[in-house]
């Protein structure tokens, strides 16, 4: 497939992986955090690791959207479904995050919640216009890649006056994510979390553009190199990482210009600041509540805000306690430094959300690297 | 999540949509995003909506990168 296959080339890869190897200096330590789900994933399904050298470390960031939803969102989504018997739209990803009292949104659709999983945004609308007799609630999760559909659907709500269809936003943004990050005790104080430059996200940017990152570059002092999500783009972003730190630069580079542009897309960006507003605060796993990091829906569209419609509030609700799922988000531990990972912990049977989605650092190293560190021994 | 995959548009519909196709299979997605896409164009489809458009001549560019040497070869430095 044309802009897919010429971009996973093994040959390709394994001549940037000798590049790589030529110009890492052997006394430095280069400690990238890849921010987006994506990466993590091709970072675990392609063996990106196993063909950078030893002093190349990469830090799983914190987006996945499906991960850092805390487990009171995923509550509201549920008590909807199985309370106020409303139709509830979803994406397949968010189906088995684990929620209260053992129940998850796949779990409550077998007590019998009216619970779907649609492929777009545009389909939840399209069941509200099909059942103009039932409440249909879309649960709207995302980064900005995912964003501008929902301002879409919102919008055409509204145009076509569609009255029993809600949304229920924990739309989160980026840059507020990673200025977190930068700002945490483990990065600021105590060191225990090196970061030298920064992965920075690939479809998120093709919305937002790479202008967002110069912040970081400057103010922190971190390299940022807009990557790709096929493997070779990941190759060329770590290179282009080492290239910065080695020249002492640090500076925002954009390795998928393919698509991304400095500005980013227009159109989506003016679109989702009509419909949507900043709140104030938002709670993400692993981070806490983290200021001004999400989005909400506008007054002028409240009527398709399932918060007001249905009097919804947000109750936080702590994490099974031997769930690292909040360490690893942070980059502070790996998935085989927790407890319940690959025991009771599994993408079969999640407890915690780093399990679910297959962006999910967890998910990631069970399908992929569990065995890495395993010697193999002759039976 | 972000999972988004480039595709061929093929043709174009009214209302802003579109028909593109991805190694055979075709599929009906919104343009609202991109709404200067032509037929022939590559764009990068995401929840059923095109979310931007691939540049060939930078595709190119980053491909020939991919390519180069490392830095020290090219600079004749051991």
């Amino acid at each position: 497939m044309k802009y897919i296959d010429e971009f996973r080339d093994g040959d390709g890869a394994r001549h940037i992986a000798a590049n790589i190897a030529a110009e890492v200096r052997p006394d430095v330590a280069y400690n990238f955090m890849e921010f987006c789900g994506g990466h993590t994933h091709a970072i675990s399904r392609y063996g990106i690791a196993d063909m950078l050298p030893a002093n190349v470390r990469m830090i799983h960031g914190p987006g996945c959207p499906v991960c850092v939803l805390p487990i009171g969102r995923v509550d509201l989504a549920i008590r909807l479904a199985l309370e106020q018997g409303v139709m509830l739209c979803t994406y397949g990803d968010t189906m088995r995050v684990p929620a209260s009292d053992g129940l998850s949104l796949i779990k409550a659709k077998a007590r019998g919640a009216d619970i779907r999983m649609v492929y777009s945004a545009a389909d939840a609308l399209k069941l509200a216009e099909q059942n103009p007799d039932r409440e249909v609630v879309f649960f709207a999760i995302g980064f900005e890649t995912t964003t501008p559909p929902t301002a879409l659907v919102i919008r055409d709500a509204a145009a076509r006056a569609v009255k029993n269809f809600s949304v229920l936003c924990c739309h989160v943004l980026t840059p507020s994510a990673i200025t977190h990050i930068l700002e945490s005790a483990e990065v600021r104080q105590l060191g225990t979390v090196p970061i030298d430059g920064f992965i920075g996200p690939a479809h998120v940017s093709i919305i937002i553009g790479s202008q967002p990152y110069e912040h970081f570059a400057e103010e922190y002092r971190k390299p940022v190199v807009i990557t790709g999500f096929e493997p070779l783009d990941v190759m060329q972003g770590i290179l282009m990482l080492v290239r910065q730190v080695n020249a002492g630069r640090s500076v925002v580079e954009n390795e998928f210009s393919r698509v991304v542009t400095r500005d980013g897309n227009l159109a989506a960006q003016n679109l989702v600041s009509q419909v949507f507003e900043l709140r104030e605060s938002f709670e993400w796993r692993g981070l806490g509540e983290v200021p001004y990091s999400a989005l909400k829906i506008r007054p002028a569209f409240a009527e398709w805000d399932a918060e007001r419609k249905f009097d919804l509030h947000y109750a936080s609700v702590p994490d099974h306690k031997q769930c690292e799922c909040g360490a690893i988000l942070r980059g502070v531990k790996r998935p085989q430094d927790c407890k319940l990972f690959g025991t009771v912990c599994t993408p079969e049977s999640p407890m915690g959300s780093c399990m679910v989605s297959n962006e999910g650092a967890c998910a990631a190293h069970y399908s992929y690297g569990r065995f890495r560190d395993i010697a193999v021994v002759a039976a | 999540m972000c999972l988004a995959i480039p595709a061929r548009v093929v043709e174009l519909l009214p209302a802003l949509r579109a028909v593109v196709d991805l190694a055979g299979v075709r599929k009906e997605v919104s343009i609202d995003l991109v709404d200067d896409a032509q037929v022939g164009d590559y764009v990068i489809i995401h929840v059923g909506y095109a979310i931007g458009k691939i540049d060939p001549e930078e595709a190119e560019r980053t491909l020939a990168l991919f390519a180069e040497l490392a830095q020290a070869e090219e600079e004749g430095q051991p």
